[in-house]
C-alpha cells in the first residue's frame, strides 16, 4: 500500500462519522491501542514540548525505509499521532519528506496542526520530515 | 434567590452579546472562557465601528475638525475611566496596550529609580506577565525578587508575606485576583503592610475589575493595571492606573511623538501627565471603546453581578465535586467565579478538546501561570470562568457534557 492509499484509507474511515464526539471516540481508541514507547526512550532529546501537551518521537532506518514510534502524555494527541505513525511507517525518506499530508484536513483535524493549538502536533511532523530529509 | 440576584436580568442582558448567539460544531456556544477574554456588548461593537465610519482622526495634533472631535472622544474616554475607577484626576488614567504592557511600563520606569540589594516582592500565584518584567528588572539592576508562598487552598501566606518586608523592600507587585485559582487576595491589608515599610504596591487588576468595584483610592494602592478586552472592551487597550506623584518621579518608558515638550538635539524636555507616557499615536478607537465598555458596565448593579457570578460558583463547584475523580485546584474562602479542575486519570488537553466539540468554551494549561502548576505538580488544568451573562443552565450542559468526556476518556 502506497503514502497515498494509507492516506485514503484513513480518510473512509472517518467518512462515517459524521458526530464530531463520534470521531474523537474513534481518535481516542486509537491513543489507547498505539503501542507506548519504551520508557527508556522518554529522553529530552526525543521529547517535543508543546505549550498544552508533550510528545516523544523516536526515528528508526533501516538503509530503506523509515520507522517512527512516538507518545503523549494526552490521549488525543496520542490518537492523532497513531495515525501519522500508521502512514509514514515504512515509507522511503523521500516519500515522507514530499507527502502533503491531506487526510489531516480532510478528515477536520487540522485545528490540531495550527501551531496556536500548541500540543507539539505541527513540531512532531516537522521533526519526522526533517529527519527523513536527512536520510534522502 | 435573594432580591439581589433577581434584579439581574440574565436573559436581556445576553441580547446585548451578539457572539454568545451563535452554535459551533453544531451546538449551541456556552462561553466559559471570560477570564481569557470577555465578550463585547453591543453598545462597544458599535462604537468601534461609528468610531471608524464618522471619527477617525489622529489626536493631540490637528487643528481640523476631526482631529478635535477624536481628541476630545479620547480624553473624554480618560475622564470615563477615571470616575469608574476613582482615581483623583484623569492624568493619572494612562492608556497602555494591557496589563502586560501596564506592568512592563513600571518595571522599566520605576525599576530605573532602583539599586542593587533592593528587594520586590511578587506571589507564587502571579501571572507570568506580573513574574518576568520583574525578573528582568532585577538583572538589570540588581534587585531582589521575593515570591509569597501560598497554602494548598491557594491563598497567600500572608505571615510569610510580612516577614518578608523590610527597608529593602521598594515595591510589591500582586495580583488581586488570581487568573488560575480565583484567588480574591486581601489587597487592603497588603497595601497596608507595605507602605509601613515604605513600599510601593503595584496591583494586577486583569482579573479583579469586571467582577467587583475597584476603587483606587479605597484601594490605595500605587499602581493598578488591567486590560480593556477582559472588561468587555476592545484588545489591544489597557489603563494604568498610578499615583501622581509616584508617576511625576518616573522618568519616561518609551520616547517619541506626543511624550515631548521640546526637542533639541541638545536636550529634549518631556510633557505632562499622562502624556510623558504615551508616546506615539495610541490605540484611538480602542480608548474611546474602553470608555464606553465601563459605561455599559456601569449601568449594571456591581452587587447584582457579583451576587449572579457567585451563585455560578457556588453550584458549579458543588457539580463538579459530585462527578469521581474531580479534583478542584484554588479553594481560598474568597473566590471569584472561576474553576480550575483536573479530572484523575485525563489530561486537561484531552477534556479541553472534547468539551469544544460539545460547544463549550474553556481553557485549558498552565494559564500563564507555570510556576503554580509545578506547585501543585500537575501539567494544567480545566478552567471554567464565567460572567454576569452565563446562567446556570450553561453549566448543566457542561457538567453532562464534562461527564460524557471522562467516560470517553477513561
Amino acid at each position: 500500500m502506497t503514502l497515498q492509499e494509507k492516506e485514503q484509507e484513513i480518510i473512509d474511515e472517518f467518512a462515517i462519522y459524521d458526530d464530531w464526539m463520534d470521531k474523537y471516540e474513534y481518535i481516542i481508541e486509537l491513543g489507547k491501542e498505539l503501542p507506548l514507547i519504551d520508557d527508556s526512550l522518554k529522553t529530552d532529546n526525543r521529547l517535543i514540548e508543546g505549550c498544552q501537551s508533550r510528545v516523544w518521537l523516536n526515528t528508526d532506518f533501516d538503509g530503506e525505509n523509515m520507522q517512527f514510534s512516538a507518545d503523549s502524555d494526552a490521549i488525543i494527541t496520542k490518537g492523532i499521532i497513531a495515525l501519522l505513525v500508521r502512514v509514514f511507517n515504512n515509507e522511503s525518506p523521500k516519500n515522507i519528506a514530499s507527502s502533503s499530508l491531506r487526510f489531516i484536513e480532510e478528515i477536520g483535524l487540522h485545528e490540531h496542526l495550527s501551531p496556536t493549538r500548541s500540543n507539539g502536533l505541527a513540531s512532531m511532523i516537522r521533526t519526522m520530515k526533517m529527519e527523513a530529509l536527512k536520510k534522502v | 434567590m435573594n432580591e439581589t440576584i433577581a434584579k439581574l436580568d440574565v436573559a436581556q442582558i445576553r441580547l446585548e452579546f451578539p457572539t454568545l448567539h451563535q452554535e459551533v460544531y453544531g451546538k449551541p456556544l456556552i462561553y466559559f472562557d471570560n477570564g481569557a477574554t470577555a465578550q463585547k456588548p453591543k453598545s462597544v461593537i458599535d462604537a468601534i465601528s461609528k468610531y471608524y465610519s464618522k471619527d477617525n482622526a489622529n489626536i493631540h495634533r490637528g487643528v481640523h475638525h476631526l482631529s478635535q472631535i477624536a481628541t476630545e472622544q479620547y480624553e473624554e474616554a480618560r475622564k470615563i475611566i477615571q470616575k469608574s475607577i476613582n482615581a483623583p484626576a484623569s492624568e493619572q488614567v494612562l492608556f497602555t496596550k494591557g496589563t502586560t504592557d501596564g506592568i512592563n511600563l513600571v518595571a522599566f520606569s520605576f525599576g530605573q529609580l532602583l539599586k542593587e540589594g533592593d528587594e520586590i516582592i511578587i506571589s507564587e500565584m502571579e501571572h507570568h506577565s506580573n513574574i518576568v518584567p520583574w525578573q528582568m528588572l532585577c538583572e538589570r539592576q540588581g534587585c531582589t525578587l521575593k515570591v509569597i508562598p501560598i497554602n494548598e487552598k491557594g491563598e497567600l501566606k500572608m505571615d510569610v508575606f510580612e516577614s518578608f518586608l523590610s527597608n529593602k523592600t521598594k515595591l510589591v507587585a500582586v495580583t488581586h485576583i488570581s487568573n488560575t485559582l480565583g484567588t480574591i487576595n486581601p489587597i487592603k491589608s497588603i497595601v497596608d503592610k507595605a507602605h509601613a515599610v515604605g513600599a510601593k504596591v503595584l496591583i494586577d487588576g486583569a482579573q479583579s475589575i469586571q467582577h467587583a468595584k475597584v476603587d483606587v483610592q479605597d484601594l490605595d494602592c500605587d499602581f493598578f493595571v488591567f486590560s480593556g478586552h477582559k472588561v468587555f472592551g476592545p484588545t489591544g487597550v489597557g489603563v494604568l492606573y498610578g499615583k501622581k506623584e509616584v508617576l511625576d518621579e518616573m522618568p519616561p518608558y518609551q520616547g517619541g511623538g506626543d511624550m515631548i515638550a521640546k526637542v533639541t538635539f541638545e536636550k529634549t524636555t518631556y510633557n505632562e501627565l499622562p502624556h510623558k507616557f504615551e508616546a506615539g499615536t495610541p490605540n484611538i478607537a480602542g480608548g474611546i471603546c474602553l470608555a464606553t465598555a465601563f459605561e455599559y458596565l456601569n449601568s449594571i448593579d456591581m452587587d447584582a453581578i457579583h451576587a449572579h457570578e457567585q451563585d455560578l460558583l457556588t453550584y458549579a463547584e458543588s457539580e463538579l465535586k459530585q462527578i469521581d475523580g474531580v479534583r478542584l485546584i484554588g479553594t481560598a474562602d474568597n473566590k471569584t467565579s472561576v474553576v480550575s479542575f483536573i479530572v484523575e486519570g485525563t489530561h486537561p488537553f484531552d477534556v479541553g478538546t472534547l468539551l469544544d466539540k460539545q460547544g463549550i468554551a474553556v481553557r485549558t494549561g498552565h494559564h500563564c501561570t507555570q510556576p503554580l502548576m509545578d506547585i501543585f505538580k500537575i501539567p494544567g488544568t480545566v478552567r471554567a470562568s464565567f460572567a454576569f451573562y452565563n446562567t446556570k443552565e450553561e453549566i448543566d450542559v457542561f457538567i453532562t457534557a464534562l461527564k460524557r468526556s471522562v467516560n470517553m476518556l477513561l
